[in-house]
């Protein structure tokens, strides 16, 4: 594997988070959108690629490309190396203990959908419950409607109160004798809440039930240490954190791996096949059948690689800025609510307008150039619990600057003025 | 640059600040249907009165994005007294209005205030808001049960 050179100069890039030189990173913000430099402030739905990750996926397409774990031959060495390689990162960048406990994966919905059904369902018994929040994306929650309506078991669901926080009191109540799985999303995608996990799993711990953490949103933001958090499942996708669209993680505790049924049939999975059964290969290649997404898990290890050199606190700290920011400018457009105040928040700003419908904001901000999204964000419960059909985001990302934020509110300010004329 | 006011015509702004027959739910009304565009989340549930072949009243109720709402406004506003055949046909219109790449001259007559919603075509993402009534519409004359999505 190339070394980029980026990482020979990390500890200097480490005191100064410079955004500006960031942005040459990433070639695709160097364009204009219907005559405007491009703001991209839809980072929560998708994130850009450093060339270095464009770079690792194209080298591996022109120079090693083969299949992983089965070829002889070197080009199938040197695949296999850097998909291990990657893997390896990963267990790194989230401090797993160990590699292996670190499954490859298209994204959180599939790693969600494989603990659905390779953990719980054949644990499930009709009248046990699943407990998950009022702000999980709609990938947290389907998995677990289609594996209790396989299984008899029941979705309950945690309440939040209107600034978007769990009510924690009504969690522990919750928190019963048939709860058999406990699902959060760690950084909600629709109001920015950072949730307290940590208090979370140790209140389910204690209680001897194990929790799904979904980091789609937390790990570009927030450093996370699943070792600390203590979180038997922990799913994140690749395309959130500048790594390539169709890899994803899940991580799991070795001894829940071990315990769990493979998700998939398959090559890869398995170390012996006859007619009459099969033998398992171990985890987490039992979790892995079929040819994986190689060029995707190289990239993705290559994506963390670079996000890890400007030190995940950093990062945190630059985008809260960006996010104050914005939060004040905003508060002095008329007719604007925020959606979404928690005390914990991070990196994403959801907003409604009196009369002027998220849509027709998204529309009118593209105009200038400016990239958000408009409407629910996979989050439709969230949407019927504050009585509205869907919000604009603005997501924060490691390139976006002041400017994107000025140029944001000059966006909101114009489309008051269009609607209001 | 592409001009905003173009999509965002005064009268488009008006009905969606004023929606016509909305929110309204008319008297023996014998037609309806429920759409919806999931992606937007936009809803819309349009009623109709029905008879003799002539629709006599239209309204409608939901919520929806400033062109899916005017766009419902005024095609309730068009329907009235309108023969169901013609509807049809308006609906035809209307759809060749936003989604043809070359209009070959003049648009149809029979569009009237509804050329309004020429600007949408401009704005491919938002051409399925402008025309989600109308579908809707169109499934209810024809007694769909059916919630349409213009997805
Ligand atoms: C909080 C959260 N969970 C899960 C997902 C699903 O991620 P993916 O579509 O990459 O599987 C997303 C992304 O939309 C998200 O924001």
């Amino acid at each position: 594997m190339i070394v980029p050179n980026y990482l020979m100069h990390s500890d200097a890039a480490r005191h100064e988070f410079d955004a500006y030189r960031v942005r040459r990173d990433f070639p695709i913000l160097n364009q204009t959108v219907h005559g405007h430099p491009l703001v991209y402030l839809d980072n929560g739905a998708t994130s850009q690629k450093p060339q270095c990750v464009i770079d690792a996926v194209n080298d591996y397409y022109c120079w090693n490309n083969a299949n992983v774990h089965r070829g002889v031959h070197t080009l199938s060495e040197r695949a296999t190396h850097a998909y291990e390689q990657a893997r390896e990162v990963v267990g790194r960048f989230i401090n797993a203990s160990h590699h292996h406990e670190i499954i490859f994966v298209r994204g959180t919905t599939e790693a969600i959908n494989l603990v659905a059904q390779s953990y719980a369902r054949p644990r499930l018994r009709p009248g046990d419950e699943i407990l998950i929040t009022e702000m999980e994306h709609h990938s947290n929650i389907v998995p677990w409607q289609i594996v209790c309506q396989q299984t008899g078991a029941r979705l309950r669901v945690v309440p939040i109160n209107d600034a978007g926080e769990l009510q924690l009191d009504k969690y522990a109540e919750l928190l019963g004798s048939r709860t058999r799985l406990v699902g959060v999303v760690h950084l909600s995608n629709s109001l920015g809440t950072i949730n307290p996990v940590r208090e979370i799993i140790d209140a389910a711990h204690a209680r001897g039930i194990p929790v799904l953490v979904d980091g789609a949103q937390a790990v570009p933001h927030i450093p996370v240490d699943v070792q600390a958090l203590g979180c038997d499942f922990y799913a994140f996708s690749g395309h959130k954190i500048y790594g390539p669209t169709g890899i994803g993680i899940l991580y799991g505790k070795p001894d829940l791996l071990e315990a769990m049924e493979p998700y998939q049939g398959g090559g890869e999975m398995i170390r012996r096949v006859t007619f009459e059964e099969s033998l398992y290969n171990v985890v987490p290649y039992k979790f892995e059948a079929g040819t994986p997404n190689i060029a995707g898990a190289i990239g993705l290890g290559t994506a963390l690689e670079y996000l890890a050199q400007f030190g995940l606190e950093a990062v945190g700290e630059y985008e809260d800025a960006l996010l104050a920011r914005a939060t004040e400018a905003v508060s002095d457009i008329s007719g604007l609510r925020i959606i979404g105040t928690a005390a914990q928040k991070g990196g994403i700003l959801s907003f409604v307008m009196d009369g002027v419908h998220p849509h027709d904001i998204g529309t009118i901000l593209d105009t200038e150039g400016v990239a958000i999204r408009a409407g629910h964000h996979c989050t439709m419960p969230l949407m019927t619990r504050y009585g509205i059909p869907g919000t604009a985001r603005a997501s924060f990302a490691i390139y976006n600057t002041k400017e994107d934020v000025d140029a944001l509110i000059r966006g909101i300010e114009k489309a008051r003025e269009v609607f209001d004329r | 640059m592409t001009d905003l006011r173009e999509l965002y015509e005064e009268v488009i702004l008006d009905h969606n600040r004023n929606p016509r027959n909305y929110p309204k739910i008319p008297l023996g009304h014998n037609c309806e249907a429920h759409g919806f565009n999931p992606l937007c989340g936009d809803e819309f549930r349009i009623y109709l009165t029905v008879e003799d072949g002539i629709i006599q009243d239209a309204g409608f109720e939901g919520a929806g994005c400033a062109i899916s709402t005017a766009s419902a406004s005024l095609m309730t506003e068009a329907l009235k007294g309108m023969e169901v055949g013609r509807a049809e046909a308006l609906f035809a219109e209307v759809h060749r209005l936003l989604t043809e790449e070359e209009q070959a001259g003049e648009p149809s007559e029979m569009l009237g205030k509804l050329t309004v919603l020429t600007g949408v075509k401009e704005y491919p993402m938002r051409v399925k808001c402008a025309t989600l009534a109308w579908h809707t519409m169109h499934a209810a004359l024809h007694q769909r049960e059916k919630t349409i999505c213009t997805e």
